[in-house]
């Protein structure tokens, strides 16, 4: 799949759920079935700032594509990042430099979640650019 | 007052988030306002908004008046001996930073001690960091026992020749336990120590009588109190404001200015520089007068404290009825409390989750964050109800 049609496959997931509580309850089971992330890597450097919970990133680059893993001790911020890195995992640095991210806004994310949240999920999302721009 | 009484004088109360009624109780971190408090303030601004201690016009008196009439409003409040002691700053913060820098500058100096709880909010632990920074003094902390409560047993040992000040919270905004005030102060005049207590969150729950505690500062916000922001008060014994210097320097805290040398007003004016928030200091007399009329069903503090303790999934912080407030900060195993807090938002729940600015404090109890539910006069039965059988859903979607 190519990038536009990962985030719009998201986009369609979410639109099936109505209820706030659904959409959590559908992050929460993204954020269960997320990868394991390797305990050494949880570290002060792969910590992601402006997070009220822990979020650890780290990334790989495999033939010039980016591959992304995640972790959090918040099992919505897990499903949020999980999300982010299912879509933006495979790309090339340059599309992912590109990307304007707005598919988390029509998704709903940003303005539902607490401004707390939305902060992490800011910084999330500049974390993956600047893993993209700076290598 | 009926708890439906109340509530029809609180208009935030009525209103739905995501199509919910709003059950609020995150009132340790601000109150509601009620529509006294909303009006007074309203009221200034229409039509007696006029910069206050200035000018002789119509309008400056009464917007000068609405604000010493505070001060007397507060004085009486706390009982303290004179007017004087009462000083206008933005909030508690803004009083704890004026003492420990004017207090701090007069009378700490190298290797002397302060002296803090673990459990104390960041407000009053990083004024007096800065301090012993500054004057290269030494901050000592003083130990909770398990259950929360102040370990007294090591408070005189912690006191020494060096102690210049002892600063602690009347009720921590984290266990919700009612500190034996009145002891510690007495405990630190027998070694000549003064005490400052934070009266952030004692000031909503307990009746402070600043000369039966005989402690020498106690300080609160107004927000906290249903009062307008930026609203706050120090009190101060009269025997340490005069011999304070200025915090801050400006407008009408002088006596006479010229280059050569500036002598200063008397307490208050000295400790109020510059323009005051003049339109929302009066909102105190109001936001007192609901605060001394009111009183959280006593029903709901004993109901959620059973709730949480008899919870196995749940770990109550600040252990037992005799002196808890309703104030509830606990922890869920195996449930984040941030997605708690997010899951139950979403239910119409206002709570608070996260450190709740007392870092240290969640150090010492090990933990990273705590989901907190702080219930206020307005706050029902129904409510509480509600909020325990949504925290049950909330931690069933979680494990």
């Amino acid at each position: 799949m190519t990038l536009e049609e990962k985030k719009q496959q998201v986009i369609e997931d979410f639109s099936m759920y109505e209820e706030w509580l659904d959409k959590y309850e559908y992050l929460i089971e993204l954020g269960k079935s997320l990868e394991p992330f390797p305990e050494e890597e949880k570290t002060e450097a792969n910590l992601i700032k402006g997070c009220q919970s822990r979020v650890w990133l780290s990334s790989s680059l495999d033939g010039g594509r980016l591959h992304f893993k995640a972790d959090s001790d918040a099992i919505i911020t897990k499903g949020i990042i999980s999300l982010l890195i299912d879509v933006y995992s495979g790309c090339t640095p340059e599309e992912i430099a590109a990307d304007d991210f707005g598919f988390v806004a029509q998704i709903g994310l940003k303005d539902n979640l607490s401004p707390t949240r939305a902060n992490g999920l800011v910084s999330m999302i500049e974390t993956i650019k600047n893993i993209a721009s700076n290598g | 007052m009926l708890v439906n009484n109340i509530r029809e004088l609180f208009p935030a109360l009525d209103r739905k988030v995501y199509g919910k009624p709003l059950v609020y109780l995150d009132n340790a971190a601000t109150a509601q306002r009620p529509t006294s408090v909303i009006d007074c303030q309203a009221a200034l601004q229409r039509f007696s908004n006029a910069n206050i201690h200035r000018a002789v016009h119509a309008l400056a008196t009464e917007a000068t008046q609405a604000y010493e009439h505070a001060r007397d409003v507060v004085r009486d409040f706390l009982n303290a001996a004179d007017r004087s002691e009462i000083v206008f700053t933005s909030g508690a913060t803004a009083s704890v930073n004026l003492v420990a820098y004017s207090f701090g500058q007069e009378f700490v100096k190298e290797g002397d001690e302060i002296i803090v709880s673990v459990a104390e909010h960041h407000s009053n632990i990083v004024p007096w960091q800065l301090l012993c920074k500054r004057n290269k003094a030494v901050l000592k902390v003083l130990d909770i026992k398990e259950n929360g409560e102040l370990d007294m047993d090591s408070l005189q040992n912690l006191i020494s020749q060096k102690t210049k000040i002892v600063a602690i919270s009347h009720i921590s905004n984290v266990l919700g336990l009612v500190n034996p005030v009145k002891e510690i102060v007495s405990i630190c005049h027998k070694n000549g120590v003064p005490v400052l207590i934070d009266g952030a969150q004692g000031v909503v729950h307990e009746k402070v009588d600043v000369q039966d505690l005989d402690c020498d500062f106690y300080v609160f916000s107004g927000h906290k109190l249903y009062a307008a922001t930026g609203t706050g008060v120090l009190y101060g014994k009269k025997k340490w404001l005069d011999q304070m210097p200025p915090f801050m320097s400006g407008g009408e805290m002088i006596q006479t200015v010229s280059f050569n040398d500036t002598s200063f007003a008397p307490s208050p004016a000295k400790f109020e520089a510059g323009t005051q928030n003049f339109n929302a200091i009066p909102t105190l007399v109001p936001a007192i007068e609901f605060a001394s009329a009111a009183e959280t069903d006593p029903a709901i503090l004993e109901f959620i404290y059973n709730k949480l303790t008899d919870n196995e999934r749940v770990t109550l912080y600040g252990k037992g009825l005799q002196n808890k407030v309703p104030l509830f900060s606990f922890a869920v195993k195996g449930a984040h409390h941030e997605d708690l807090a997010l899951i139950m938002d979403k239910m119409g729940i206002a709570l608070r989750s996260g450190q709740m600015c007392a870092e240290p404090l969640m150090d010492r109890l090990g933990v990273t964050g705590l989901l907190r539910a702080s219930f206020a006069p307005y706050n029902t039965m129904q409510e509480a109800e509600y909020f325990v059988k949504c925290l049950d859903k909330a931690i069933d979607m979680l494990i």
